[in-house]
């Protein structure tokens, strides 16, 4: 390969690749993976997974929270924390403008959600990324709000399950500043795990990057929902160095199970009830 | 001067140079041909100068990536009196992309731990241009590991395009490793001092990065992604990696700005590829004094301070409204 001149070649904590939305508005959706037309509200009752072939559609913040956490047991830390635009960034667009206009989407102020909640009774500290907001990537808010949610569950001696959803990695319109918040959160983790905390990773489509070259591979678990995309460098880049084709389900949940990155994989109707079953064997 | 590698921008000093170079090899000069060389000399110095403080961030990564900027076995022989090399992963191979070893540094002994990126085609390839597997980031971390129970203070000189985006690295866990060093780099209980010598590139920089003391060189950079990458994606095509370049705000002095960085190293006169002994000399002066003033620190202190230099970094707003629809 020929890094320096092959400009797509070159690695990053930013690697990309659109997170799938899914479930769109509308009364009918079709199944990406085996183009079946679904009734939205069934697929919704069925936790956003497909109930022709078992695909796991994106899941909203708020409804992830329903599915994994005991009802009206969620209390939100830093909940009005917000994005602030540290190098003053434009590409075709402002940052400035790009933030609101996710804002507006997603009616979320970044991609993360940190708090407090028990799961089938057990207490726990809980975050997630959302791949709706600018494909779940981490800048200061997601950095500064995990690392909090890892300081809080060090001293509350509480487990820590996060979720992560990220195909952006680290947030590129927040430059330098947001790789280093890969190295914030991992240090925090750091101390969580000299203290004996339990870190649960959950890894759910897409999962890539920055974000998974730093807190969602330190679980001391680490599952993964079915068919999920993880990995670091995103998989057009990989092809486009290697000029290989790339081996079937290359970066899948299923690829990293098989070569020892993952533990279980996991079908978002068992999700709960295993990450109890785990708290539990560690002493939560 | 056999100067294989010119950059654009540096076209007028060549010529100015060669003119001058000619007049040199005249021989037995008049007053007048030596008052003009004299003049150009010093017009030469004036217009190097010029250039190189008003060096874009698109001129600054051609510069970072200059075929004859100095690179980690240079700096091995003219920073350090002794290096005994370690090659061992000890669980998959010797990834040439990084070097750790046993390194001696103006009387001290430390653990070196470098990118390296080849000098000609066949190491280039071999290192595979300083992009590192997930085996090159395991060997730093088991060195730097050692060294921190044998109380030897790491360097660690980066200079990477980013971490190797390949089947193999994605296979043996190139995240997981990544993210393990972060981690990890971050109790080790010596202190570290981390220098960007050329390209910082991304999670394949930082993993070999988190350290006491991190500087740059002056006309290094270090980026969440590379500008080629970034304009790839936002620009929708790489022509414009010079406007990304400018956007991220990744040159030596944006990062001393932004607090990521807390020393810029300076270079010599035109760049560190023009005068690699005058580099070295200045980059051995930074490494022990910062060696120095850390050495003397409790463990306890040490690692407080290595959180804090983290934990403090990003911008955002506590309290912000959202938009109303
Ligand atoms: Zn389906």
């Amino acid at each position: 390969m020929s890094t320096v001149e092959n400009t797509e070649t070159q690695s990053s904590a930013a690697s990309v690749r659109p997170a799938k939305r899914s479930v769109p508005d509308g009364l009918w959706l079709r199944c990406d993976a085996c183009n079946a037309t679904l009734f939205r509200k069934q697929v919704e009752q069925n936790l956003n997974v497909c109930p022709e072939c078992g695909h796991h559609f994106y899941v909203p913040t708020a409804s992830r929270i329903c599915q994994l956490l005991d009802p009206d047991s969620f209390e939100e830390w830093f909940a009005e924390m917000s994005p602030s635009d540290p190098l003053g960034f434009s590409d075709r667009k402002p940052y400035r403008e790009r933030l609101i206009d996710e804002q507006r989407k997603t009616g979320m102020r970044d991609a993360c959600t940190v708090g407090r909640g028990y799961m089938r009774g057990r207490p726990l500290v809980f975050g997630m990324t959302d791949s709706a907001f600018i494909m779940g990537s981490m800048g200061s808010v997601v950095g500064e709000k995990l690392t909090r949610a890892v300081e809080k569950a060090t001293e509350l001696k509480l487990p820590l399950v996060i979720v992560s959803g990220s195909g952006g990695g680290a947030r590129m319109h927040e430059g330098i500043v947001s790789l280093m918040q890969m190295g914030k959160v991992s240090a925090a983790l750091a101390r969580f795990r000299k203290a004996r905390g339990l870190f649960i990773s959950v890894l759910t489509n897409p999962t890539m990057g920055g974000v998974a070259a730093s807190f969602a591979s330190l679980g001391d678990v680490t599952i993964a929902e079915p068919k999920a995309l993880i990995g670091f460098a995103g998989p057009r880049v990989v092809f486009q160095t290697c000029k290989i084709e790339l081996p079937e389900g290359f970066q899948t949940s299923e690829f990293l199970l098989k070569h020892g990155f993952v533990d279980r994989i996991v079908h978002r109707a068992e999700l709960r009830t295993e990450l109890a079953r785990i708290i539990d064997y560690c002493g939560g | 001067m056999p100067h294989v590698h010119q950059l654009p921008f540096e076209k007028p000093l060549y010529e100015l140079e060669e003119r001058l170079l000619k007049l040199e090899a005249q021989p037995d000069p008049t007053p007048a041909e030596k008052e003009s060389m004299r003049r150009m000399r010093v017009e030469l110095t004036q217009m190097t100068r010029e250039r190189y403080q008003n060096l874009d961030a698109w001129q600054t990564v051609q510069v970072s990536r200059h075929p004859e900027r100095p690179q980690t076995p240079d700096y091995l022989e003219l920073v350090f009196d002794e290096f005994v090399e370690l090659h061992g992963d000890r669980s998959f191979g010797d990834d040439r992309a990084i070097v750790t070893g046993f390194a001696k540094l103006a009387g001290r002994k430390v653990m070196l731990v470098g990118h390296q990126k080849g000098r000609n085609l066949k190491e280039r390839n071999e290192c595979c241009y300083g992009c590192a597997h997930p085996e090159g980031y395991r060997k730093a971390m088991q060195k730097m590991e050692m060294a921190s129970r044998y109380g030897l203070p790491i360097v660690c000189l980066i200079d990477t395009p980013g971490a190797f985006p390949g089947v193999g690295a994605e296979e043996r866990g190139q995240a997981y490793n990544i993210a393990v060093n972060l981690r990890d780099m971050s109790t080790l209980e010596v202190p570290i001092v981390c220098v960007v010598i050329g390209e910082g590139g991304s999670g394949g920089a930082l993993g070999i990065g988190m350290g006491d003391h991190v500087a740059v060189l002056e006309f290094a950079y270090y980026s969440v992604i590379s500008p080629e990458g970034c304009a790839g994606i936002l620009w929708k095509h790489a022509r414009h990696a010079d406007k990304a370049a400018r956007a991220l705000r990744f040159t030596s002095k944006d990062l001393l700005e932004l607090g990521i960085v807390d020393e810029v190293i300076p270079e010599p006169l035109g760049g560190a590829h023009r005068n690699h002994f005058g580099m070295a000399t200045t980059l051995k002066g930074s490494l022990v004094e910062a060696i120095q003033s850390l050495e003397g620190l409790p463990v306890p202190e040490l690692l407080e301070r290595r959180y804090q230099r983290y934990r403090k970094i990003g911008r955002f707003e506590e309290v912000g409204q959202l938009p109303t629809a």
